[in-house]
């Protein structure tokens, strides 16, 4: 990148920065962090049209079962408390790759989250099925339609996010902390928060509300 | 590199408080509603309230969005979403809402 | 397994039904025939066409030209002008398509010559190829290639994902494209409303070939939006600050914001009746607690910020092009720019005027009508604005600014009638009637496309290094602008006499001499887009007498006017510094343009990618095989996608270096060029003595 294209006053980028002391990647992470950032914003919008969806059919069950009689708070707790963890176990990834250059404390924290991440889907998809073998697919329902719209919606995205963080996991192995890795791990970072947030909003509304 | 001690336990502590009050306020609405703690419009109000100062605190804890003015412009972005979130799914469910009380009473 | 089951396996529900022309053999009455002749023939112009193009590419051997400098670039000006030149194809079909439409209404009293649903397919697949793959791609296609340069940067934040935007757009359009030779279109609109697009009633392939069209471009969009933010706000030249951007470049802004918001309402919706079709979701179904209000809804939270971003680029070339040719300031750019962003905002809040009759209270209805009316207050400013950039300047009628000129009037009355339609009662009166079709028309033509084809007149010398042909520009100009009001004003008149709009036939003579002025109008519109193609052939003809090298034409005023026409590939060969709003007018009324730099550097550009052609092509079969329901081919297109994805993370070599010699010896031999040449007068702008240096601009002692 040419000396002249950075506008100096503005290194700054939500999530947690680098600091100068990482030079090429601090500077780097400006534009693409903040241009991740813009797309989470998009996708937010995504999510909230969802929740309106959602909230104008929870009543049309078209005479078939409704929230009480098919979520499970326990499931739903548990699930809860792994994404939540996962996202401060990411933070600790996060915290070591902006105070130490070694890889293994970051790549034993990003193993952590996805453990958690991965259990979350596990619970989740079970969650799904049991509902199904209830007969209470998307197909029963304008309420389990928007329901299915939502809430795998964000099953979609933390898989997507689980993904991308074991191809991370291989490419610190492959190219070690690159400027590019680091990024990357910046850019990941976010996305594993912004669907903690997500996720608040589903117990909230989809769950909690329903269940009360 | 030089490790930056004080700042690591800064940094360190903001995501050990991100954890905390994101349990908490996620085991209060938990608790109320396993153990029917409130009436249910009580309830909803209260899931409202703690959820949404849930969210303040994962962007302020996790995702390190705070006053100062270097981040203003992220600031900027996320009041900006939140604006057209709450046009647009505020708009669909008081329209869709208007609708049904007109059409779709039974 | 059977032969009809290997079938079904390998090519889902495509079959020989599937052809145009089958209908017509299983059933020839004349009817049949009339409507299968018309569509076979368009099928075999697009196959046609299709193959004389590969034929003329693999003769002349361009085919490594054509991947190594075209399909796999990520220079913001290439992919601009793949842009704008898919944009022109597909307004090509969508007039010709307007035509048949036309001459169907003008032969229409108790009849015409299309059946029902080959009309309804006419008037969708205009309504969706004018909005997705003509209006879209050009305007994007304009910001590409103008925008970084406007603000001194080398390209934009993220090149190849412009080029994957790019090959989502294409695979959409291209999937329209197959809809003409396999199966048929959907025949709901450009709206395609449910439940009449619900597998219940339309189980056929058209609806499908809408979803995955509209699904594929409207993710393309977002990322270009996203795109086009982030350069802005990042790579912006020093001293350019937000309030010293060229109006064109805020209307890219604006536009990229309304992108990144809007277009996820769109992908939603799009993917919900989607769900609704495939997996028998119940959004929007008659039965089962669906809901199809939410789906006008949502379509319309995107559709009302969809018709600003189509518009807000058009006022960008307007503000462009009223100074420039004005030899002014703009008029009241600080005005310009808060009326911009109020549009911006303004417009996620009118969603609902189009559908005011849809049942909810009047209350709501007045809200949303208030707030409609509230928007023409902006663009009213905007109006004054241009007009008084005129004021007291020294105007010059070239074709930009004659479409800029009708523009101004007839832009005005369109928006009148919207003013008159944001009126719930009188909405009601008149939605869904030719009045509404002329409403946005009227809207649209002189606003987005005369603004699309100004600013293409304005920046084709910039890009290619000659001047379009002037003669046939205007002629060309007159005959879209003469078109349009034979074409549109009739349906005001019909509108209010009750007709309503997607209609094939009728039974009241009285609107058959409107239909037939209308009818002369859609003619003359075909005159004015072949005039365009024949000025294009006679430009390239006469491109070494046309010629602009030096690169300012038009005595411009902004950044890209600043280097040779057409700009070298790393735009600037030292990113300039910005002291002031209009930098190239007043480095020329100082004499400082046109010098050397005191050192070069090395400059880093991204290296070619075939991500781009790698997403479009599989894209475009994942959606191909989703109509046709080849199972295998979805399941493995869609896999396709995130492993070309990884595969492209572990690739390290996204960089190339031009070296500071090689940046030198072209800018020094371009500076020479521009001392050498007679700077011209702007009476001879339009003559071929025009080389691209304005008026006394070199500096004296510059070396
Ligand atoms: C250039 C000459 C054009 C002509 C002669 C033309 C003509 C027509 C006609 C006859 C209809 C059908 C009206 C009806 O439903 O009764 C129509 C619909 C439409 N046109 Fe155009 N049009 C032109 C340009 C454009 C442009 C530039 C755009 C947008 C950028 C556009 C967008 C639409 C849309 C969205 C519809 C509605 C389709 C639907 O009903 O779903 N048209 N046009
Ligand atoms: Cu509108």
């Amino acid at each position: 990148m040419s000396a002249g294209n950075v506008n100096t006053e503005a290194l700054k980028h939500p999530g947690i920065n680098l600091g100068e002391a990482h030079g090429e990647a601090h500077t780097q992470a400006e534009g693409v962090v903040f241009g991740f950032w813009v797309f989470l914003m998009s996708d937010f919008i995504l999510f909230g049209l969802l929740f309106a969806t959602y909230a104008t059919m929870v009543d049309h069950t078209a005479g078939g079962p409704g929230p009480k009689a098919l979520f499970d708070l326990k499931s739903i707790s548990i699930e809860t408390f792994a994404l939540l963890l996962s996202s401060f176990t990411f933070g600790m990834a996060s915290l070591n790759l902006k105070h130490g250059e070694r890889r293994k404390p970051i790549i034993l924290w990003l193993l952590a989250t996805l453990m958690l991440g991965l259990i979350f889907l596990g619970l989740e998809l079970h969650d799904f099925s049991s509902m199904i073998d209830k007969g209470a697919g998307p197909w029963r329902s304008g309420f389990l339609s928007a329901f299915f719209g939502l809430v795998p919606l964000h099953g979609l995205h933390v898989a997507t996010a689980s993904l991308w963080l074991i191809v991370m996991l291989v490419q610190m192995g492959v190219f070690g902390l690159t400027p590019r890795v680091k990024t990357r791990l910046l850019r990941l970072g976010l996305f594993w928060h912004f669907l903690d947030i997500i996720w608040v909003g589903i117990f909230s509304i989809v769950y909690l509300a329903g269940l009360s | 590199m030089k490790r930056n001690d004080a700042q690591y336990h800064y940094d360190l502590r903001i995501y050990q408080w991100g954890l905390g009050l994101a349990l908490l306020l996620t085991a209060i609405p938990f608790a109320l509603v396993a153990f029917h703690g409130a009436p249910p419009s009580v309830l909803l109000w209260m899931i409202g309230v703690l959820g949404l100062i849930q969210v303040i605190v994962h962007f302020r804890f996790f995702l390190h969005i705070d006053l100062s003015s270097q981040k203003r412009e992220d600031l900027h972005l996320i009041l900006f979403t939140v604006l057209l979130l709450v046009i647009m799914a505020g708009g669909t469910i008081w329209i869709m809402h208007n609708l049904a009380e007109r059409m779709m009473a039974s | 397994m059977t032969a009809s089951d290997l079938w079904h396996l390998v090519f889902g529900r495509l079959g020989l039904q599937s052809l145009p022309f089958w209908d017509m053999i299983q059933h020839p009455t004349p009817s049949h025939i009339i409507n299968g002749i018309i569509a076979t023939g368009a099928a075999a112009v697009v196959v046609i066409g299709a193959l004389v193009t590969v034929f003329l590419i693999t003769k002349y051997r361009k085919w490594g030209v054509l991947w190594s400098d075209w399909l796999t670039s990520v220079d913001h000006k290439k992919i601009g002008i793949m842009y704008i030149v898919l944009a022109f194809v597909m307004l090509a079909r969508a007039l010709i398509e307007a035509l048949l439409i036309r001459t169907q209404q003008a032969d229409g009293l108790n009849g015409g010559f299309l059946s029902a649903d080959h009309f309804a397919q006419l008037f969708s697949t205009h309504g969706t190829i004018m909005i997705f793959f003509m209006a879209m791609p050009f305007l994007i296609g304009l910001i590409n290639f103008v925008m970084p340069q406007q603000i001194g940067a080398r390209d934009v934040s993220f090149p190849m994902m412009n080029s994957i935007s790019l090959g989502l757009t294409a695979a959409g359009a291209a999937l329209v494209m197959v809809s003409l030779v396999l199966g048929k279109f959907e025949t709901g609109g450009w709206t395609a409303y449910p439940p009449y697009t619900e597998a219940a009633f339309n189980p056929g392939p058209g609806v499908d070939y809408w979803i995955w069209a509209i699904a594929l471009s409207s993710i393309g969009t977002t990322m270009t939006g996203i795109n086009f933010a982030v350069t802005i706000y990042k790579k912006r030249a020093p001293g350019m600050t937000l309030f010293r951007m060229p109006l064109f470049t805020w209307t890219a802004l604006c536009t990229a914001i309304l992108m990144i918001f809007a277009m996820p309402p769109l992908t939603a919706v799009s993917l919900m009746l989607a769900l609704d079709r495939y997996l028998d979701f119940h959004f929007f179904t008659n039965g089962m607690g669906g809901n199809m209000m939410n789906f006008a809804n949502l379509f319309w939270l995107f559709g009302h910020p969809e018709v600003y971003i189509l518009i807000l680029p058009a006022f960008g070339v307007y503000s462009e092009v009223f100074s420039t040719f004005s030899g002014k300031r703009l008029y009241g750019y600080t005005s310009l720019v808060y009326a911009t962003m109020a549009i911006a905002v303004l417009s996620f809040t009118v969603w609902l005027h189009h559908f005011f009759t849809m049942g909810q209270s009047a209350n709501i209805n007045a809200v949303f009508g208030l707030l409609t009316m509230i928007i023409g207050i902006p663009t009213g400013v905007k109006i004054y604005d241009w007009l008084l950039t005129m004021y007291q300047g020294r105007v010059r009628f070239t074709v930009p600014l004659i479409y800029a000129l009708a523009f101004s009037v007839l832009f005005v009355l369109g928006g009148l009638s919207g003013v008159l339609l944001a009126n719930p009662s009188i909405d009601f009166q008149v939605h869904n009637s030719l009045f509404l079709v002329a409403h946005f028309h009227n809207m649209l033509i002189p606003g987005l496309l005369f603004g699309m084809l100004a600013g293409y007149h304005f920046w084709f010398p910039k890009a290619f290094g000659f001047r379009l042909d002037e003669r046939w520009g205007r002629l060309s100009a007159y005959l879209w602008i003469s078109g349009f009001i034979l074409a549109f004003f009739p349906l005001y008149a019909l509108g209010l006499m009750g007709m309503t709009r997607r209609t094939v036939s009728y039974f009241d003579p009285a609107y058959t001499p409107w239909m037939l002025v209308a009818e002369v109008g859609a003619l003359v519109l075909t005159a004015a887009l072949t005039t365009l193609v024949i000025q294009l052939i006679v430009s390239i003809r006469e491109r070494k007498a046309n010629a602009v090298p030096v690169g300012d034409p038009w005595d411009g005023r902004s950044l890209e006017w600043a280097i040779a026409a057409p700009s070298p590939e790393w735009n600037f060969p030292v990113i300039p510094t910005v002291t002031d709003r209009d930098p190239f007018a007043v480095a020329k009324a100082q004499h400082t343009a046109y010098q050397s730099p005191p050192a070069y550097e090395d400059i880093t550009l991204p290296t070619n990618s075939a991500m781009g052609m790698i997403i479009c092509v599989v894209g475009g079969l994942l959606g191909f095989a989703l109509v046709w329901h080849m199972w295998w081919l979805a399941i493995l297109s869609a896999l396709a996608v995130p492993v070309a994805v990884i595969a492209k993370s572990f690739d390290t070599r996204t960089e190339k270096v031009i070296p500071a010699a090689e940046v030198r010896q072209q800018h020094q031999a371009w500076l020479a060029q521009a001392r050498q040449e007679t700077p011209i007068s702007r009476q001879l702008e339009t003559s071929p003595d025009n080389h691209g240096l304005a008026d006394n601009t070199i500096a004296e002692a510059s070396t």
